[in-house]
C-alpha cells in the first residue's frame, strides 16, 4: 500500500453567496508516478465534484497550472507526488484575481501586460507574399527563442514582492517580453521607446533584484539576466535623455 | 442575458482559429474569438516538431516543391484525402511560414558548412550552401521525401501561437477566455452565432454572427488515453452534432501514437526510435524485429503501434496500476545523446516519471493522437448544411489527411486553412445580409438555461457524468481502437448506445453555481457519446483497411468500394445511432490510387469494379 497523502486545499467559490474562504481536508493514497494533476483529478472525480482547478496540457507545457505548492508558486502538472511529504498545502497564485478554489485568471493580467508592451513586431515594411524570406542569423533566431520560451503561467508573478505591493508593476515577465523584441532585428522601436514602456516604477525601476522571479520559474527563463540587460540599457537611455534636455 | 453582436465569431483561439480571424479583422469586421482558456494555451503550444512547407532551403530539401509534398500528404492519406484541397495546401505552405517569419516568429535558419546528423543509429555528414545562408531550414520527418519541416527549436507550436496571438492583439482581435460555446443558434438553414457559458462566473452568454468558424481542435479525450490536451473533449464539434444538418467527415479515422509514456500519455518523440532506441516487453525482450524483420522499430507510426497492441493481447504487457504497458529503452544510446540530441524526452522522463532514461526504461503505450475526421467543409472551409457556418484546423474535416495524417502537416494545415477559409469567411460576411430571428435565439438561450436547470436539479436522473465519460472511453477503447473487428465494434456500439442513455440521466452531486467544472462536463457528455457512436459505427460499416482505420477482417484497401468519405448526421435528438452517408474521396485525381511505398497492404484496386 502506498503513503496516505493528506491535501489541505483552499476553498473559495466567489459565485456562490454561502460560499467563505476556508481549507477543504481529502486523503488520497499514493500510487506510482502519481502527479498533482492525477491526484487532483482523482480528488474531483471521487471526492467533491465541484473543486475548481485548472489543467490543459497536463505536460509542462501550457502554463495552465501554475499554483502555490507547500509555499511555493510552481507547475502542479509536473509535480510529482513523491517529492512533497505526505501534508500538501495548494493556495491559488496570489496577484490574479480568484476564479474559484485554485483557478485564477491570468488571462486578463497577461493580455493587459502585453497590451502595455506592445508585444508585437513593429515595423514600417509590409508582407510580400512572393519574395524571399528575410534572412536572419541561426544564433540571432535561437536567442530570441530562449526569451520567448515563457509560457506565460504565473508563478514569476506570484513570488515577486513587488508585484504583491503594487498592482502595476508589470513583473520580470514583462521585462522579459520587451527583452525579447529589443534583440529582434525585426522590431523597429528605438531604446527610447521602450523606455517609454518601462523606464518607471512599474516598469524596471521597481524590481528590488530579489532573485524570486528566477527561482520559481518552471522554463528556467535568465530573468535575472535580462532584468540586468535592460536596467543598464535603460539607465543609459535616462542619462541620455537628460543630457538632451 | 448579455447579447454581444460582431461580425464573425470563430470558436476557438488556437492556430487555425486566430490565422482566421485575422483575415477578417483585415477586411474591417469586428471579430471576436472564444476559447476556454487563455489563447496561448491552445493546444497548438503543445506541438514541438514542426511545419511542413516545401521552401527547399536546406542541404537536404534540395529539389523539394509543393508537388513533392504533394505527392507525400496522397499518399500518407492512403488516397483518402480531397486532392483539389491537398494541392492547395501545397502550394500555399511556403508563403505562410514566411509571412510568419515576417509577423516575428524566430524559425531556425540555415547555417552554412559542414554538419553531421543522425539516420537509423548511424552518423553522416552533410553541407550547407552559402548562398542560403539564413533563409528557414527544414528538419527531417516521418513519411516525407525531404526534409520540409520547418521550426522553432523544440517549441514550434509555442512560438507560432505566441506570434499570432500577438499580431491579434495588434489588429484588436477581441480574445473572450474562459468561454466555453454550448450551442449554435441556427433556423436549420443559417447559422446566427453561439450561446455561450462564461467559465468565471457560470453566466450564460448570446453571441450573434454573420459568419460563425468551429475551430475547436481536435477531440482525443473521448478516448481514456491520449496526447491530447484535457480541452480537446470535442465541445465544437458537438455544437455542429447537434444542429442534426451539419454531417462530420471520416470520424471512424483516427491516429494512434506508438510512444505515448505511461500513466500520463505524454508523447516522446519518434526520434528516439529515429536514433536507435528499441521497444521491449515484460521480459525485457525485443519483439519488433518479430513481427516486421526489416524497419523493426522503424516501421510506420500505425504499423508499430498496432504490433504493440498485439503483443501485449499476446500477454507480453507490462501490469501497472494505470493499465499494461511496453518499454522504450534508450539506455545504449548513451549520456551525452540522450541530454544532448533527445534533451525532451529526458526532461519529460525526469519531471513526469522520476525515473532518468540514461539508466531506466521508459513506460509507454500506443496512445491516441490526432482526429482526421471532424466538421466536414468544402474547400471554402464552408461547412455542409448550415450556411455562414465554417470551419478550420483538426475541429474541421477539410479534408487534406484523409485516413492518415502526416507528422507537422496538422500545424502547418492550421495555418493555410486559417488563412483561405478566413478569407471565405471575410467574402460571406461582407456579402451577407442576415436577418436574425428573435424567436430562434430567446429559443436557444432558454433552452439552453432550461438544460442547465435539469442538470442542477437532477430532473432527468442522478448518474455521475464522471462516470459516465469514463464507461464512454472504456468502449471506445475495447471496440474502436487500433486493431478493429466486427464482434468488437457490435459490441462497442451496444454498449455506447446503453451509455448514451445514461448521459442522458446525468445530474450534478455539486450546486452548479458559478465556474462549476462538473456542469461543464455535464453539458457535453450527452454530445460526446455520439460522437463515439460516430467513431464506432462508421468504422463498423466500413468494411476495408485503409491508413490508421485497420480491419482485421478486412485487412485489403478496398478502393472498388470504399474510396468514399463516410458522412455521419445527427439527425434526430431522439436518435440511438448515427445516420451515415458516402461521397467520393475526391472528385480531382492528379494521382490515381497506387501503392504507398511502405506497409505492406492487399488493394482491391477500383478498376475492379468495371470488370
Ligand atoms: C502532443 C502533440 C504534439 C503535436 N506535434 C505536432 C507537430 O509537431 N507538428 C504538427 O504538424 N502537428 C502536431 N500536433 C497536432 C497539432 O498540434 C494540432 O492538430 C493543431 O495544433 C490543432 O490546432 P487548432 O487550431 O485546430 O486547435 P487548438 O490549438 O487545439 O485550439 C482549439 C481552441 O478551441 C478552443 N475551444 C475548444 N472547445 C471550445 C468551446 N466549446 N468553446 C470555445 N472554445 C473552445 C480552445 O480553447 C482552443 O483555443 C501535435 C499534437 C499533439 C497532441
Ligand atoms: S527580482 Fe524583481 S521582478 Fe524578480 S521577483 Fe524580485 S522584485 Fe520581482
Ligand atoms: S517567466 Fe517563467 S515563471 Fe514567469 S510567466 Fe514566464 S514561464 Fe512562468
Ligand atoms: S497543464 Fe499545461 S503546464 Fe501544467
Amino acid at each position: 500500500m502506498g503513503r496516505l497523502l493528506q491535501f489541505n486545499i483552499f476553498r473559495y467559490n466567489p459565485q456562490d453567496p454561502e460560499s467563505v474562504p476556508h481549507t477543504d481536508t481529502f486523503v488520497l493514497e499514493e500510487t506510482d508516478s502519481m502527479t498533482l494533476f492525477i491526484a487532483l483529478n482523482r480528488i474531483r472525480e471521487e471526492q467533491d465534484s465541484s473543486l475548481q482547478f485548472d489543467f490543459c496540457c497536463r505536460a509542462g507545457i501550457c502554463g495552465s497550472c501554475g499554483m502555490v505548492i507547500n509555499g511555493r508558486p510552481g507547475l502542479a502538472c509536473h509535480t510529482k507526488t513523491k517529492d512533497l511529504p505526505s501534508d500538501v498545502t495548494l493556495l491559488p497564485l496570489p496577484v490574479f484575481r480568484l476564479v474559484g478554489d485554485l483557478s485564477v485568471d491570468t488571462g486578463s493580467w497577461f493580455r493587459e501586460m502585453y497590451n502595455t508592451v506592445e508585444s508585437w513586431i513593429h515595423t514600417k515594411k509590409t508582407f510580400d507574399p512572393s519574395a524571399l524570406e528575410e534572412r536572419m542569423d541561426n544564433g540571432t533566431a535561437e536567442g530570441i527563442y530562449e526569451l520567448d520560451r515563457c509560457v506565460e503561467c504565473g508563478c514569476c508573478v506570484a513570488a515577486c514582492g513587488t508585484a504583491r505591493m503594487r498592482q502595476d508593476f508589470l513583473g520580470a515577465v514583462a521585462l522579459n517580453r520587451i527583452a525579447r523584441f529589443v534583440i529582434d532585428p525585426r522590431d523597429e522601436r528605438t531604446d527610447q521607446e521602450y523606455y517609454d514602456i518601462i523606464g518607471n516604477d512599474h516598469g524596471i525601476f521597481g524590481c528590488m533584484g530579489l532573485l524570486a522571479c528566477e527561482d520559481v520559474c518552471p522554463k528556467h527563463l535568465p530573468l535575472q539576466n535580462q532584468l540586468g540587460f535592460l536596467r543598464r540599457k535603460m539607465g543609459i537611455t535616462a542619462l541620455k535623455s537628460i543630457f538632451r534636455k | 442575458m448579455q447579447t454581444v453582436y460582431t461580425d464573425v465569431l470563430v470558436i476557438g483561439a488556437g492556430l487555425a482559429g486566430e490565422r482566421a480571424a485575422l483575415e477578417c479583422a483585415d477586411a474591417g469586421l469586428s471579430t471576436i474569438c472564444l476559447s476556454v482558456v487563455p489563447a496561448r494555451r491552445s493546444h497548438s503550444s503543445a506541438a514541438q516538431g514542426g511545419m511542413q512547407a516545401a521552401l527547399g532551403n536546406c542541404a537536404m530539401g534540395e529539389g523539394d516543391g509543393p508537388d513533392v509534398h504533394f505527392a507525400d500528404t496522397v499518399k500518407g492519406s492512403d488516397w483518402g484525402c480531397d486532392q483539389e484541397v491537398a494541392r492547395l495546401f501545397v502550394d500555399t505552405a511556403p508563403v505562410e511560414m514566411r509571412r510568419l517569419a515576417f509577423w516575428g516568429v524566430p524559425w531556425n535558419r540555415v547555417v552554412p558548412g559542414k554538419s553531421s546528423y543522425f539516420k537509423g543509429g548511424q552518423k553522416y555528414e552533410k553541407v550547407e550552401k552559402e548562398e542560403n545562408k539564413g533563409l528557414i531550414t527544414a528538419r527531417a520527418f516521418g513519411g516525407t521525401a525531404k526534409w520540409r519541416t520547418c521550426y522553432v527549436s523544440d517549441g514550434t507550436g509555442h512560438s507560432v501561437l505566441f506570434t499570432m496571438d500577438n499580431r491579434c492583439a495588434q489588429l484588436g482581435v477581441e480574445v473572450h477566455d474562459k468561454t466555453e460555446a454550448v450551442s449554435l443558434i441556427h433556423d436549420g438553414e443559417t447559422c446566427f452565432g453561439a450561446v455561450a457559458r462564461c467559465l468565471k462566473t457560470g453566466e450564460l452568454r448570446v453571441y450573434l454572427a454573420k459568419a460563425t468558424m468551429i475551430a475547436t481542435g481536435g477531440f482525443g479525450r473521448i478516448y481514456p488515453n491520449t496526447t491530447n490536451a484535457v480541452i480537446c473533449d470535442g465541445g465544437g464539434h458537438i455544437l455542429a452534432v447537434n444542429t442534426g444538418a451539419v454531417p462530420m467527415g471520416n470520424m471512424e479515422a483516427v491516429q494512434f501514437h506508438p510512444t505515448g509514456i505511461v500513466p500520463t500519455d505524454i508523447l516522446v518523440t519518434e526520434g528516439c526510435r529515429g536514433d536507435g532506441g528499441t521497444l521491449l516487453d515484460v521480459n525485457q525482450e525485443r519483439f519488433m524485429h518479430i513481427y516486421e524483420p526489416e524497419k523493426a522499430e522503424l516501421a510506420s507510426r500505425d504499423v508499430v503501434s498496432r504490433w504493440m497492441t498485439h503483443h501485449i493481447r499476446q500477454g507480453k504487457g507490462v501490469p501497472s496500476p494505470y493499465g499494461e504497458h511496453l518499454w522504450l529503452d534508450i539506455r545504449h544510446l548513451g549520456e551525452k545523446h540522450i541530454t544532448g540530441k533527445l534533451r525532451e524526452v529526458y526532461e519529460i522522463c525526469t519531471s513526469f516519471l522520476g525515473i532518468n532514461p540514461i539508466h531506466q526504461l521508459i513506460p509507454v503505450r500506443p496512445t491516441h493522437h490526432y482526429s482526421m475526421g471532424g466538421v466536414r467543409t468544402n474547400k471554402d472551409g464552408a461547412a455542409y448544411g448550415l450556411k455562414g457556418l465554417f470551419s478550420a484546423g483538426e475541429a474541421a474535416c477539410w479534408d487534406m489527411h484523409g485516413f492518415n495524417r502526416l507528422g507537422g502537416n496538422s500545424l502547418a494545415e492550421t495555418v493555410v486553412a486559417g488563412g483561405i477559409v478566413g478569407r471565405k469567411m471575410a467574402e460571406y460576411a461582407l456579402g451577407a445580409e442576415v436577418i436574425f430571428k428573435s424567436t430562434v435565439i430567446d429559443g436557444e438561450a432558454r433552452a439552453q438555461e432550461e438544460r442547465i436547470q435539469a442538470l442542477i436539479s437532477g430532473k432527468n436522473g442522478s448518474q455521475s457524468v464522471y462516470k459516465v465519460r469514463a464507461a464512454m472511453q472504456e468502449a471506445l477503447n475495447k471496440g474502436a481502437n487500433i486493431f478493429r473487428n466486427a464482434p468488437d465494434l457490435e459490441a462497442c456500439v451496444a454498449t455506447l448506445q446503453d451509455v448514451l442513455g445514461r448521459a442522458r440521466e446525468v445530474g450534478l452531486k455539486s450546486s452548479g453555481l458559478g465556474a462549476s467544472p462538473e456542469l461543464a462536463a455535464a453539458l457535453k457528455i450527452e454530445g460526446q457519446v455520439k460522437m463515439a457512436l460516430m467513431v464506432a459505427h462508421g468504422a463498423l460499416q466500413r468494411t476495408e483497411s485503409r491508413g490508421s482505420h485497420n480491419r482485421e477482417d478486412f485487412p485489403a484497401r478496398n478502393d472498388r468500394d470504399w474510396l468514399v468519405r463516410t458522412l455521419a448526421t445527427w439527425k434526430s435528438p431522439e436518435d440511438t445511432l448515427p445516420t451515415l452517408a458516402y461521397e467520393p474521396a475526391t472528385q480531382v485525381f492528379e494521382i490515381p490510387p497506387g501503392d504507398r511505398g511502405y506497409g505492406k497492404t492487399d488493394v482491391i484496386s477500383a478498376e475492379s469494379k468495371k470488370e
